[in-house]
Parts: structure tokens; C-alpha cells; sequence
């Protein structure tokens, strides 16, 4: 839910992306952010034109206000990737080059908007791939200018927590985020739209690619996350003590890359060991230290919900161990629907919403980072 | 077959970083280093060794996912992971730009690299030994490999 009615400021920014004029407007009311029009205000909505080209997934929305999601649209590569036997990054980086535009205009026509309605254009410009995030970065900077609209720089892991505020918008902040992917593990502190901050973050392997790498080692197939998941169901998860990295006590990083060499020496002490036990013991050593830290960093920023997000939300078991410690220490627990936990460009979009109005509009010479460690 | 011309064992991960970290202190602008060996063999601990003696700040992670990850350091390190590709891939990803640049390139399951772009390049074999032993040799390939070899084996001898 959207609170409305509170009084909110907005600033209005000129060509030069200079902020020109500060009104102050009710949530709620219908208005653009579009500044080249003389009847700003006047029944029109705060569209967003979200993007992001960050790895796999060339993906345009419209969101409104924020929150409402009138068009989210994905075009995946995965298919393309499988076909030639792994990722391509040049094919990769044409390929979104070939699905933007089509994606952007299957968005526009989604929603029932035109390119004209949008008020600002958001786009992630890192972590990831660097040769796709450079196409959506230079193709939103092309809108920005030539519609005359605000730029908005969003960063990865901020996006994620913004996939759940399109599902449970109002969700009761503070919250701590964790996002867990095959690119990325963090724990993000939500206090306000105006505060976000990364409190740890994976020193070597994501939790999403120990999953993909140990699944290899089994001999599933690449990518194989989802296939240890249903391997592990048939193991016992206490047959093995792989080790928990917990790190220094007070950390809040992650290291995933010792885990993966101890499953790898296991199977060489043990060939004839249970795969299934392996999957089983491996994912609840990976769970353990996901949800203990994510409890950790709960109690230190003293939230009041914990999110879930990233394409490893998907994993059953960590949904329901999180689910579960988080109401033993009673906060609220949130975890997207699968289309909002993967990348998407609505969460962009909604992210790119809540920066405008705090007036962080980027220059046109935004530069796409790869940079794992990105400070947001 | 080239001729390997050291070979070391390391009884401890931090032994195995820290050869990187030496081998980073003497890596010269252009510089490539490949690392092969298989999952959970070092490559990354190595290559984060590299990274120290680059004095690059901060975690060096895994760019398994990313393909590529750049941190600015005494050099700029490129620190490249190939895992995910095949071979028409890495002959797609403009390794031009990163191979013999004015930083390092470090490179992961280098396996599916077009030979074309490999002229000058010290390889490391990691070999799993024991759970915490591990084997790694040095392969130069090219003058300046072999340079930066004969400085590394002295450097590692003052240790």
C-alpha cells in the first residue's frame, strides 16, 4: 500500500539537470516529473521508464508512482546462452542491443502510454556484466536527452529490495535485505528510501554460484542450483558437517569459496558417498550462515522486517529456515514472488522513483561499473 | 610441451596466496597470467594473493558470474574468469582490450582462450594434493614470462 496524502517535495529539473524549481505536490495527485511541459501537474502520473541489461535478462517497465507496475517486461537469454553451450558475452551485449528497443515498445504498449508520458528514465548501472550493463546505460542516457527527462542511476542490490516494495509496498521499515543471486550475496539495510547502506557482502564466491559450482561437482548440469535443491530433498542434511564461515564475529561478509573446496574434498576422501546426503549437508551449511547473519544484522540495525530477494530466493529451503528465524525473533518477513526476486526492470523503476525524490538524478556522463564492491 | 621451471607445494591456503602476492609485486603493465586447475583447487586464492601485491584495496569476489571484474591497484588488475564461457564466447569477449593492456590480466579456466591472443603469459597450474596441499607450477611462455620467472623464483627464495 502507498501512503498518500502526506506532503512530499519535488524538484523540477531543467535541461542542464539543474534543479529549477521546488514545488510541493500531494502524493497522489496526478502529475509528471516531466520538465519541458508547461502543465506539469496536470493529469499525468510519475512514469518511470525502468532498464536493466545487468547480466542474462534485457528487461523495460513502466512503473507508476513508484509502485504500480503497468508493464514489466523480460526477455531472457538464457535459452539463447544454453543453445551455444554458455554465455557469450559479445553475443550477450548485441543481444540486448536487439532487444531493448523491442522490449522498451512492448512496455510503452503494455502500459498504454507513450514514450512523451515518461518522466524520468531509471537504469542499473552496476554491478554487473559490463558490456551489458554499458547498452542499457548508453541507451537510457539516449532517452534522458532526447525526451529531455531526468536520468536516474540505480544501483543492483537497491533494485532488489525495491522488487519487494512492488509487492508489499509500506512494508514496515527499517528492513534488512538479503539479496542472493548467482552474481551476488548482501546484506542491505533499508532504513528509509533516503538510507540505504550495504552492510556485507560475499569476499569470494556468491551463495548462488557455490550452489551452481558444488551442483558440478555432483555432476548436475551447469547451472545447476535448482537440481541440487531437489537432490538435497532426498538427503540428510545433518550427514555431513561441512564448515559454517562465519568469519570475524561481529562480520557481516560472506565467504563461500571454502565451502566448495570441502565438498570437493569430501567426494575425493569419499567417492561412494550419498549424493543426496552431500547436496543435503552442503545446502544447510550455505543456509545456516545466510540466515544467521541475516538474524544478526536484524537485531544490530534493530529492523522491524527482513526481505528476501535475488534469484536464490527461489530456493525453498532458505525461504522457509528464514521464514521461520525471523518469526522466532518476531520480524516481519517478506520474500517476493518469484518475478520480482529475479532481475527485472520494474524494481529498477521503483528504486529510480524513490532516488528522484530525494532530487539524485544522474549527469549524462553516467559510466556503467562492474565493480563487485560497488558502494551504493 | 614447454618446460616447467618451478614447481611448488603449498601446505596452507594462505601459502598458496601468498606466492600470488609475491608474483604480484613483480607483474609489469601487459602482464597475463593464466590459472588453471580444477573447482577448489586455489585458483581464486591465488589469484587474490595477485591482487595483494597489486595493492588492490577491498575483496577481490569471484567473477565467475560477472565474467570480469576491474580494480584499480598499483596496476589496474582485470581479473577474468572464463568458467561460464564456451570457446566461440572467449573469442567474442574482446580479451584484446584486457590482454596485454596497460594493466594485468589474471585469468581463470583460461582453457577455451583462442590461442591467437596468447603471446607472452606465465600459466600456474593448481593441483589438489590433500585437503590443504596443493601443487602449483610455473609455466612461462614468451621472454617476458620468463623474465618475470626468474625474478619470481628469486623473490620466493627470499621469503
Amino acid at each position: 500500500m502507498v501512503r498518500r496524502g502526506c506532503q512530499q517535495n519535488f524538484v523540477w529539473f531543467c535541461r542542464a539537470g539543474r534543479p529549477v524549481k521546488k514545488r510541493e505536490l500531494e502524493v497522489g495527485t496526478r502529475f509528471t516529473l516531466k520538465a519541458s511541459r508547461e502543465d506539469l501537474g496536470e493529469g499525468l502520473m510519475a512514469y518511470i521508464l525502468g532498464i536493466e541489461t545487468s547480466c542474462d535478462e534485457t528487461s523495460a517497465a513502466i512503473v507508476a508512482d513508484g509502485t504500480r507496475v503497468l508493464a514489466d517486461v523480460v526477455a531472457s537469454q538464457i535459452e539463447l546462452h544454453q543453445r551455444y553451450g554458455g554465455v557469450v558475452p559479445e553475443l550477450a551485449s548485441r543481444q540486448h542491443l536487439e532487444n531493448l528497443p523491442v522490449v522498451v515498445e512492448a512496455a510503452l504498449q503494455e502500459s498504454g502510454i507513450r514514450l512523451g508520458d515518461v518522466g524520468a528514465v531509471a537504469v542499473t548501472y552496476g554491478p554487473g556484466l559490463i558490456g551489458a550493463l554499458l547498452v542499457g546505460v548508453s541507451f537510457a542516457k539516449a532517452v534522458a536527452l532526447a525526451r529531455q527527462v531526468p536520468l536516474v542511476a540505480v544501483h543492483h542490490t537497491v533494485a532488489h529490495a525495491y522488487g519487494c516494495w512492488l509487492e508489499y509496498g509500506g512494508l514496515p521499515l527499517p528492513a534488512v535485505c538479503l539479496i542472493v543471486s548467482g552474481g551476488h550475496t548482501s546484506l542491505l539495510y533499508w532504513q528509509s528510501h533516503e538510507h540505504l547502506r550495504i552492510l556485507g557482502t560475499t569476499r569470494d564466491d556468491a551463495a548462488g554460484e557455490a550452489f551452481d559450482k558444488v551442483a558440478r561437482l555432483l555432476g548436475l548440469p551447469y547451472p545447476g542450483g535448482a537440481a541440487l535443491e531437489r537432490l538435497a530433498r532426498q538427503g540428510d542434511p545433518a550427514a555431513i558437517r561441512f564448515p559454517r564461515a562465519w568469519l570475524e564475529p561481529a562480520s557481516l561478509d560472506f565467504s563461500f569459496s571454502g565451502i566448495k573446496t570441502s565438498v570437493s574434498n569430501y567426494l575425493k576422501a569419499h567417492p561412494d558417498a550419498s549424493r543426496a546426503d552431500v547436496a543435503a549437508s552442503f545446502q544447510a551449511a550455505v543456509v545456516d550462515v545466510l540466515v544467521g547473519k541475516t538474524i544478526m544484522a536484524a537485531r544490530q540495525e534493530q529492523v522491524r522486517s527482513i526481505v528476501l530477494a535475488g534469484g536464490v530466493a527461489a530456493n525453498s529451503h532458505l525461504r522457509q529456515r528464514l521464514a521461520a528465524a525471523a518469526g522466532e525473533s518476531a520480524f516481519a518477513f517478506f520474500a517476493p514472488r518469484p518475478e520480482f526476486c529475479t532481475d527485472n526492470a520494474a524494481m529498477v523503476a521503483s528504486a529510480g522513483f524513490y532516488r528522484l525524490q530525494r532530487g539524485q538524478v544522474a549527469g549524462l556522463n553516467l559510466e556503467a561499473s562492474s565493480c563487485p564492491v560497488l558502494e551504493i | 610441451m614447454r618446460e616447467a621451471v618451478l614447481t611448488v607445494i603449498t601446505d596452507r591456503a594462505e601459502e598458496t596466496r601468498n606466492m600470488g602476492r609475491v608474483l604480484g609485486r613483480l607483474l609489469q603493465p601487459g602482464d597475463v597470467v593464466l590459472l588453471s586447475g580444477e573447482l577448489g583447487s586455489g585458483k581464486t586464492v591465488f589469484a587474490q594473493g595477485v591482487a595483494a601485491g597489486l595493492e588492490v584495496e577491498g575483496p577481490v569476489t569471484s567473477p565467475s558470474f560477472v565474467l570480469m571484474n576491474r580494480y584499480p591497484g598499483r596496476l589496474t588488475l582485470y581479473h577474468l574468469d572464463l568458467y561460464r564461457l564456451d570457446h566461440d564466447g572467449a573469442a567474442d569477449l574482446g580479451l584484446e582490450e584486457f590482454l596485454g593492456s596497460e594493466g594485468v590480466a589474471v585469468v581463470e579456466w583460461p582453457e577455451v582462450l583462442p590461442s591467437h591472443l596468447l603471446t607472452d603469459y606465465v600459466q600456474v597450474t593448481l593441483k589438489w594434493l590433500g585437503p590443504d596441499a596443493r601443487e602449483l607450477t610455473f609455466w612461462p611462455a614468451g621472454a617476458r614470462a620468463e623474465k618475470l620467472i626468474r625474478e619470481f623464483k628469486k623473490a620466493w627464495s627470499l621469503e
